[in-house]
């Protein structure tokens, strides 16, 4: 049995390998597919979820590892209904092209901004570095956070 | 020829591929169906499959409609309600048509765009023509198809408001799903009007006033795209979100050595392992963009078949598989440099005499790699299997040609096919063909259930078909002005079967400066090819730009001259190449973005050592563009790119977002390539399997991107492609401005340079 909290919600799963990537546990067990299989290597980030609020690429973390952590998806970003204001910006902004890369995007840019609410661009680089865009929407996405922070007060 | 060649030789899709791919534009194709003949064929399409499994939006329309809709032709439904829904017939693969074509409905319609809901459409050619994401040519082939589907149900609108009041149609305007009798001030809604209107006879094409350009409220506004906000909350979307009930899942194993052949494999042991339910081999039809040979492993979870497939073991036969040597090619390619081409392409002018008259010659090598189009969604394909049909959620750029493809190597008929099309995780060309559509089709057949076919970033990186790679001796002569007198390109490129060049490594098209200089010769020489390869964004151009526009800034050079001068000079007074085809290179709209983007980009002005600006000039699939790249270049070959800025003239502009959009993301896709991208062969086998040996661009990397459009009057034609050619050379000769160094061979990172 393993025992993990999604998005606010204990779930129990039985009979499962726990070798299984996190990720494989979200989309093919919970149907949470907002969450991408890109490289399988950690190396695009487009698998990015928050655990304990950190930010993870889920398709190399055991789903054994992530047991009793709080797992946070694209799919738990908004709460009661409202946007995060980076998902706000996202869509004022235009950001995504195919939108491929864009759930681990705004997870990598969700956790930066809980940490530093006002990033500068070299915090953005930090931060945003693990995450390719294949159809090179960098641009849009560095003014969507900038946006974003100067919105939220509390963009947790 | 090998094995390996003669198959890609026979592949009846990779001809169809390039074409579809292929930036020269035909006339538009007025494809207006009348909605009669919409009802009758949706009639006939339906047969009860659809019904019941889409569990999300990446379904596409399912004909079943609303209560209450009201359907104006095959683009266009009204509800009582007032909401709109527009069909998207395209496939959207991130270059935004999802959002542009209902825009130039809309626009048609009068259409407030908040009542506006867009669904994909179902796939149906006689419905709606080519239905495909290729070449630049969506906007340009459906534009008229659009407008007019829009303008019909408006007419249809504006005649039922005037019969209800009794007025005639001329002393009636529309705006905002609004009809309005101006004299009276009445005013009907779209939803009021639509039971009424949608029962008006469908007036003739030939009848209809389509607005003029001043009339424009819609298009050329910046629309965000009409998926983004479910993408923002992580909605299912993509084909690799497909969810079916009881679905299985899938991965399909091909010999690393492309075209080998199992002959031997532990299925049983694969069969016994935790949540594998099957192993089996498929013989396939041995053509490389349907069904090739291979193992599939099917299990209850995408992980139970990604670990079951760490424990296989096969016994590939390779003997007629493709051996090719990337080294190898370089060496041969190297060694042709000097040599006369075999064919020659183009021989205008004398361009012997002009080279014996010379004031100067002067003689350059260029090469660059094969690439990978690594769309960031690995490729993957859903199917079931039930009663002899089959169904079938595909991310494909071809879904017409999908149904012809999985006919071919399933053999089951294409009645028997139903395709919906998904939402694409980029495609850049790879999903023109559709092997993974095959692959999952014929392992439907074997499960009875429906199955996800996933393939890994290794499979993908495996089994491309690849950008080839492309070698240019090049030649040319100045005259004592230092006026360009003669052009010679001696095009080194490979082939399949001896006679044509492979897909994506012909020369054909508009390639500069051909019609430019009065001596021009194109030779070619060919090296045989067993790896597949295809079309890959700016098919073409995304490798010829490179040489050409660097090897005409080194003319410039040569003659002491300024790149942007001789570069104007060099296009010459403004003049249609073609006469009557105005898909043709315009001399006028050329030299317009280049005046521009110097301008804008500061041509001229005083810069430090060490950082210079780059000009160069590329037409591809009907777009003009040109781009300046501002670089600095430090001791250590350490390259910082501050900015790109672009002009283009691709006509009108519809979404101004998605037009600016795709022109970043065109210059991000062409500094990644420059940088650092190629794909090499051993022993048939693609040596780079993941990103870490294929690193595109991230965002500390990323440029400024400043775009700029000439809003000329002719049609619009499409942004998916042709803002990408320009970038490398234009970095490039900036590099050299700046350090005096030349690139003549790509990516950078063979030379040492890094960002």
């Amino acid at each position: 049995m393993l025992r993990l909290n999604v998005n606010g919600k204990d779930i129990e799963l039985e009979n499962l390998d726990e070798s299984t990537p996190l990720l494989w546990v979200l989309r093919d067990q919970l149907g949470l597919v907002g969450t991408k299989f890109g490289c399988g290597g950690g190396f695009c980030g487009a698998c990015t979820v928050h655990v304990n609020g950190a930010p993870v690429r889920s398709c190399t973390l055991p789903a054994s590892s992530a047991a009793g952590q709080n797992i946070r998806t694209i799919e738990g970003l908004a709460t009661d209904g409202a946007l995060h204001p980076l998902q706000q910006a996202w869509i004022e902004h235009d950001v995504p092209q195919c939108g491929y890369c864009q759930a681990g995007q705004l997870m990598s840019a969700a956790a930066l901004l809980a940490r530093t609410p006002a990033p500068t661009d070299a915090d953005i680089d930090t931060a945003m570095q693990g995450n390719l865009c294949r159809c090179g929407t960098y641009q849009r996405i560095r003014a969507a956070i900038h946006s974003a922070a100067g919105k939220s007060g509390d963009a947790s | 020829m090998n094995a390996a060649e003669r198959r890609l030789a026979r592949d009846p899709n990779l001809a169809a591929v390039l074409r579809e791919a292929d930036g020269v534009l035909a006339a538009a194709t007025g494809h207006t169906v009348s909605r009669r003949t919409f009802l009758k064929l949706a009639g006939l399409a339906g047969g009860g499959l659809t019904l019941g499994f889409n569990l999300s939006a990446t379904s596409a329309a399912q004909g079943a409609s609303a209560a209450g809709e009201l359907e104006f032709n095959a683009f266009l439904k009204i509800s009582p309600d007032g909401s709109i829904l527009i069909y998207n017939k395209n496939p959207e693969v991130g270059q935004g048509i999802k959002t542009a074509f209902p825009m130039i409905v809309a626009e048609e319609l009068d259409a407030d765009w908040n009542d506006v809901r867009v669904e994909q459409s179902p796939i149906n050619e006689a419905l709606y023509g080519r239905q495909a994401a290729g070449g630049s040519r969506s906007i340009p082939g459906a534009w008229n198809q659009l407008r007019e589907a829009g303008a019909t149900a408006r007419a249809m609108l504006v005649r039922a408001a005037a019969d209800t009041w009794g007025v005639a149609v001329a002393e009636c305007r529309t705006a905002a799903s609004v009809v309005t009798h101006e004299a009276s001030g009445r005013r009907l809604s779209y939803g009021e009007l639509a039971a009424a209107a949608a029962a008006l006879p469908v007036p003739d094409v030939a009848s209809l006033t389509l607005k003029s350009r001043s009339d424009y409220r819609l298009l050329g506004q910046r629309i965000s795209g009409v998926d983004n906000e479910q993408i923002v909350t992580g909605q299912p979307l993509f084909g690799i979100d497909t969810q079916l009930p009881g679905m299985l899942y899938a991965c399909y194993i091909k010999c690393p050595a492309t075209g080998g052949r199992v002959r031997a494999a532990n299925l049983d042991e694969i069969r016994a392992l935790p949540g594998v339910l099957d192993a089996f081999v498929i013989e396939g039809n041995d053509v490389m963009t349907e069904l090739m040979p291979g193992l599939a492993i099917v299990g209850e979870s995408t992980w139970a078949t990604q670990k079951a497939r760490a424990s296989l073991r096969v016994d590939w036969d390779e003997s007629t598989a493709s051996k090719d040597s990337w080294t190898d090619l370089v060496r041969q390619a190297t060694a042709l440099a000097d040599q006369p081409g075999s064919a020659t392409l183009r021989d205008d002018g004398d361009v012997t005499r002009a080279f014996e008259a010379a004031a100067q010659t002067v003689e350059a090598f260029y090469s660059y790699p094969f690439l990978s189009h690594a769309p960031l969604e690995p490729q993957n394909c859903t199917a079931w299997y039930r009663d002899g049909a089959l169904e079938i959620w595909a991310p494909s750029q071809t879904p017409q040609r999908a149904l012809q493809s999985v006919a071919s190597a399933v053999a089951i008929p294409v009645e028997k096919i139903t395709l919906h099309q998904t939402r694409i995780g980029g495609g850049f060309g790879r999903r023109l063909i559709n092997d993974y559509v095959c692959e999952v089709a014929a392992i439907a057949t074997r499960v009875g259930a429906p199955v996800k076919l996933q393939w890994s970033r290794e499979d993908d990186m495996a089994h491309d078909f690849c950008r080839p790679a492309g070698f240019h001796a090049m030649q040319a002569a100045l005259d004592k002005a230092g006026r360009l007198t003669a052009w010679q390109d001696h095009f080194i490129t490979f082939t399949y079967d001896g006679q044509a060049p492979v897909p994506g490594g012909d020369a054909r098209g508009e390639i500069f400066p051909m019609g430019l200089v009065d001596n021009l010769r194109m030779t070619q020489s060919m090296l045989p090819l067993g790896t597949p390869t295809g079309a890959w964004r700016a098919p073409r151009s995304n490798g010829f730009a490179f040489p050409l526009q660097s090897f005409c800034h080194e003319l410039a050079v040569a003659a002491g001259r300024d790149h942007l001068e001789f570069l104007l000079e060099v296009v010459g007074e403004p003049r249609w190449l073609e006469d009557g085809n105005d898909g043709a290179l315009h001399t006028g709209r050329a030299a317009a973005v280049i005046r521009l983007a110097a301008e804008r980009a500061g041509w001229g002005r005083p810069l430090p050592a060490g950082r210079a600006l780059g000009l160069a000039f590329y037409f591809s699939h009907a777009g003009h563009f040109a781009e300046v790249a501002d670089v600095s270049v430090d001791k250590n070959r350490k390259l910082t790119v501050h900015k790109v800025t672009v002009a283009g003239d691709v006509g009108p502009i519809v979404n101004r977002s998605g037009a600016e959009s795709q022109c970043q993301g065109a210059v991000v896709d062409g500094l990644s390539t420059l940088l650092g991208l190629q794909i090499t062969m051993e022993n048939g086998r693609v040596q780079e399997s993941n990103f870490h040996q294929y690193p595109l661009l991230r965002m500390p990397n990323a440029p400024v991107v400043d775009v700029h459009f000439i809003e000329s009057d002719f049609a619009p034609t499409g942004l998916g492609e042709p803002a990408l050619p320009p970038l490398a050379p234009a970095v490039c000769n900036a590099i050299f401005t700046a350090t005096g160094h030349r690139i003549r061979m790509l990516p950078l990172s063979k030379e040492g340079f890094h960002v």
